[in-house]
């Protein structure tokens, strides 16, 4: 045994230090075996951690603890195990995990965080699995671990013997989990799997039609629910016909819920109980309820339009960034441009309309839900309900769509509060109409602009009124405008002040909050610019750029965040130089009535720059004739199909978003209901043509559900303007007028 | 009120409300959760099914207009147990999903345009699928996926030669 090197054993405390990892997460993972006294189960399979589990069979399961969602997590995050345990992917198997942070640590799924939180623990989890089999050859065969390596599940001897992962499993169990130290992590150059086009691994049950998502869900003796919540934000239930609603067939039974007087929590309503869904559905068309509409009836989306365009030239409530002196400059420039811009709020859609399942018995709840923020749910549920955590099990689904609608959890603590008083387990589904008009919206704002240039058409001013919405004193999710958001920092005189109305409407996080918005407005502002000073959009944003490669977070209280922050300008000139030459800008000659936009953006780590084609027919119709994107997102993309498909859905939601959505808030209520109302993007109206190129660079992994969706709109927009001079100032654009002759 | 359907081939009886749509049917009744919901009123495409071989909004088909007509859910769309459709091949090859939701309502769209239009361009794929929302933004895909399955089939039809 002497001629084996034994790696160093560290106890838990060694390896939180050595990990750094505040939450411990992936230590307790890795502490799963001493706590359950061994590392082999009943079977003889070896569980090194929470993540990772191979049966005497050979065959490796590996378990996804993020929650899937589309962004094809439950996919990428398991390749880079598998990839530094050096498995062959087709002998994997992926488990989804259930709620348990103890075990896995974080499962967020929100601000494309998954990839960048779990990168550098995942590939140290893969190579610490692949250590312990190579020693576990090494002892069995008495030579030493160097004399071994690992291949495509197994560990080769220098002699040329061979043993399976399988056959290895058993006296791998019985070793001492390594120290990072004596774990040496693939090199990028012999990665097979990590950057390869890999399909989702749900894929066969999507396109079977398997149950998968949390609306497929069955549990036995299941019933199914329905909840009326009041048509304004928030109003309470006064009465309703509820002895009615129980005369009627299959309904099981109906009752009020007060509600915990939150709107993104616990909302008041009637919930309707039913052996179907269809029979939950037909009853609620008979449901009749006089609701108390509360304040919240009193406040319109076109009263604060009106009211904003009223205070628009006069002072912000606040100064968000102040540097140089924006009017003199102004009044000394060679020549102003002044804009008003707007934006709607709009909805998530979820195409998979909210639902969770869930059983309460004996003072334990059992939950089934597609959710992004599986803590969140629970800590509502114990806040809420009065349920212990430890009471509470969640089971994550697959859930179809995201994008930051299930960041919140009110409609699985609605389940939950319906389960309470249901002595079954109850499947709650909300309508398209639930869906639209109780989400968590995207803010809709307006920006005042006015911007300066000198004789030489460089940038000298830039001045910004932006009015935004709020709840509870504080600006809605992605309504809060960073005072270092771009061009903050790079102009010398520059004032962005804010005004906020205060409302009772529920708003959250909407893929890239902020983002989204802000770089449409600012970019299409700077296009103006660009214009006005007779120069190429190219070029006039690089000069703006400038030279230096960091710009420093700062100088307006801005912190290291999503937005804004601190900003490699070295890495956004460079994405921005790489996407036009592999779109040719500037090479293609276009006529009339089509034409070439650019725009970028930083957030969520990732710098992105489009390029949009596009032609607008005489009668005003947008049609995209291609895009082009540059995305850096560090060095590795770990599944290219994903990532190019994450790229793919951010343009066609970047573009959809702008074309036809929008939501009416009158009186605290939404007046669309479905989506002949709120029409959401077709195939018809698709780029024809999408390309994505990934720059790798010598910086960390990061995500990229996000980044991508910021510059789309502003590309288009100034693609429109290319091709027929109109500048579009409003979303949606099925709101202007783009005819020309 | 007894409805005696033909599922994927198979008899099956339920016993349900005469206006209950067939999605519910499936979905509820049946365990047949392919066929999605999405919004209830013909404009999504997510509960694409095929009435003898039509693609039908089940979510706005009443189970008492049913009737004989054979009802073809994403469970049957494969030609065998253990087969697939060269449109759930290509989707496999090309990764075409994200999310999956809409993922089957699309396929039973293009399975009957397959059928009608062994060879469609990107123009026919268009008009054929513009009933089926994708949230996610998979149309580039979709379309890839309809020829690349179009291939698959032309090339199958080849090798039986
Ligand atoms: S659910 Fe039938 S078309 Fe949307
Ligand atoms: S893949 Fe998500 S809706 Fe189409």
């Amino acid at each position: 045994m002497s001629a084996t090197t034994t790696p160093r054993t560290v106890n838990r405390r060694d390896f939180l230090k050595l990990t750094g990892l505040a939450g411990g997460g992936f230590a307790l993972a890795f502490q799963i075996r001493s706590a359950r006294g061994g590392a082999t189960s009943a079977g003889g399979d070896f569980r090194p951690n929470a993540f990772i589990r191979i049966a005497a069979s050979g065959a490796v399961t590996i378990v996804s603890k993020q929650p899937e969602m589309g962004q094809g997590v439950k996919t990428s995050l398991p390749m880079i195990i598998a990839e530094q345990l050096e498995v062959p992917w087709s002998s994997v198997t992926i488990e989804q995990g259930d709620f348990d942070e103890k075990l896995y640590g974080g499962q967020s799924a929100g601000g494309s965080r998954s990839t960048p939180n779990n990168y550098d623990q995942f590939h140290l989890l893969g190579a610490t699995v692949r250590t312990m089999l190579v020693e576990a050859a090494a002892r069995t065969w008495k030579v030493p671990a160097a004399e071994c390596r690992a291949v495509e599940g197994t560990v080769v001897h220098s002699s040329g013997k061979k043993l399976g992962y399988g056959a290895l499993a058993a006296t791998a169990a019985t070793l001492e989990v390594p120290a990072k130290e004596a774990v040496r992590l693939k090199e990028p150059k012999d990665f097979k799997l990590l950057g390869k086009r890999i399909a989702q691994v749900d894929t066969p049950r999507i396109v079977t039609g398997q149950p998968l998502f949390g609306l497929d869900l069955r549990v036995p003796g299941m019933l199914y629910a329905v909840y009326e919540k009041c048509p304004a934000f928030g109003g309470k239930v006064v009465s309703a016909n509820l002895d009615f609603i129980k005369t009627l067939p299959g309904v099981k039974d109906a009752f009020i819920l007060e509600g915990n007087g939150k709107v993104k929590e616990l909302n008041p309503g009637v919930a309707i109980i039913a052996d179907s869904t269809w029979a939950a559905f037909s009853a609620r068309r008979q449901l009749k309820v006089t609701w108390d509409e509360g304040k919240v009836a009193s406040e319109s989306w076109d009263t604060f339009v009106a009211e904003a365009r009223a205070k628009a030239a006069g002072p912000g409530q606040r100064t968000l960034r102040r540097d140089g002196d924006v009017a003199q400059a102004l009044a000394g420039a060679a020549k102003k441009v002044s804009a008003e811009y707007v934006y709607p709020f709009i909805s998530h859609a979820n195409l998979e309309p909210q639902n969770t399942t869930a059983h309460f018995r004996e003072g334990r709840l059992e939950l089934w839900s597609p959710t992004q923020v599986p803590a969140n749910g629970v800590a509502m549920v114990t806040r809420v309900l009065n349920i212990p955590a430890d009471k509470i099990t969640l089971h994550l689904t697959r859930a179809g769509g995201g994008f930051g609608r299930r960041i919140g959890t009110d409609y699985l603590v609605e389940a939950a509060a319906i389960a309470q008083r249901v002595p079954a387990p109850v499947k709650l589904t909300w309508s398209r109409e639930d869906d639209l008009r109780h989400d968590q919206y995207r803010p809709g704002g307006l920006h005042f602009l006015q911007g300066g240039l000198d004789a030489q058409g460089r940038v000298t001013a830039w001045k910004n009124h932006f009015f935004t919405f709020g709840e509870g004193g504080q600006p809605g999710s992605g309504g809060s405008l960073s005072p270092d958001e771009f061009p903050g920092r790079w102009i010398p005189n520059f004032l962005a002040e804010q005004t906020m109305f205060d409302t009772g409407w529920p708003m959250g996080p909407w893929r890239a909050p902020g983002s989204c918005v802000f770089s449409w407005v600012f970019h299409s502002f700077i296009d103006e610019l660009a214009h006005a000073a007779g120069r190429d959009p190219l070029e006039f944003r690089l000069e703006l750029l400038g030279t230096r490669d960091e710009m420093p977070a700062g100088g307006g209280g801005g912190g290291k965040g999503k937005q804004g922050g601190g900003y490699s300008v070295a890495r956004m000139r460079n994405i921005l130089k790489f996407t036009a030459e592999k779109a040719g800008w500037g090479k293609k000659k276009f006529a009339r009535g089509s034409g070439a936009g650019i725009a970028f953006h930083f957030s969520h780590q990732g710098y992105f720059a489009q390029v949009a084609e596009v032609t607008v027919s005489k009668d005003g119709q947008v049609k995209v004739d291609r895009f082009v994107t540059g995305g850096d997102v560090g060095r590795q993309i770990v599944n290219l199909s994903g990532a190019e498909n994450q790229v793919e859905g951010s343009v066609v939601d970047g573009l959809g978003t702008l074309l036809t959505q929008e939501l009416n808030i009158e009186r605290g209520r939404v007046v669309q209901g479905n989506f002949h109302e709120y029409p959401l993007i077709r195939i018809t109206d698709s780029p024809a043509k999408i390309e994505t190129h990934f720059l790798s660079t010598d910086h960390p992994t990061t995500g990229i559900g996000e980044p991508a969706i910021p510059p789309v709109a502003p590309a288009v927009c100034n693609a429109i303007f290319a091709a027929t001079g109109k500048r579009v100032r409003q979303m949606p654009l099925s709101r202007v007028d783009l005819r020309w002759s | 009120m007894k409805y005696s359907l033909t599922v994927n081939g198979a008899n099956r009886t339920v016993d349900v409300a005469p206006d209950t749509p067939l999605l519910w049917v499936l979905r509820d009744h049946l365990e047949l959760t392919g066929t999605k919901f999405g919004c209830g009123i013909g404009q999504c495409g997510a509960c694409t099914v095929h009435l003898n071989g039509v693609p039908t909004r089940a979510c706005m088909t009443p189970v008492s207009t049913v009737g004989r007509m054979k009802v073809t859910t994403i469970e049957g769309l494969a030609p065998a147990a253990g087969k697939l459709h060269p449109l759930q091949q290509a989707w496999t090859e090309l990764d075409v999903a994200q999310c999956g939701y809409c993922q089957p309502g699309q396929l039973m769209t293009a399975a009957a345009l397959l059928r009608d239009n062994p060879k469609p361009t990107d123009e026919d794929i268009d008009g054929a699928l513009a009933g089926n929302i994708c949230r996610c933004g998979t149309y580039t895909r979709i379309r890839q996926g309809i020829k690349r399955a179009a291939e698959l089939t032309a090339g199958g039809k080849e090798a039986a030669r």
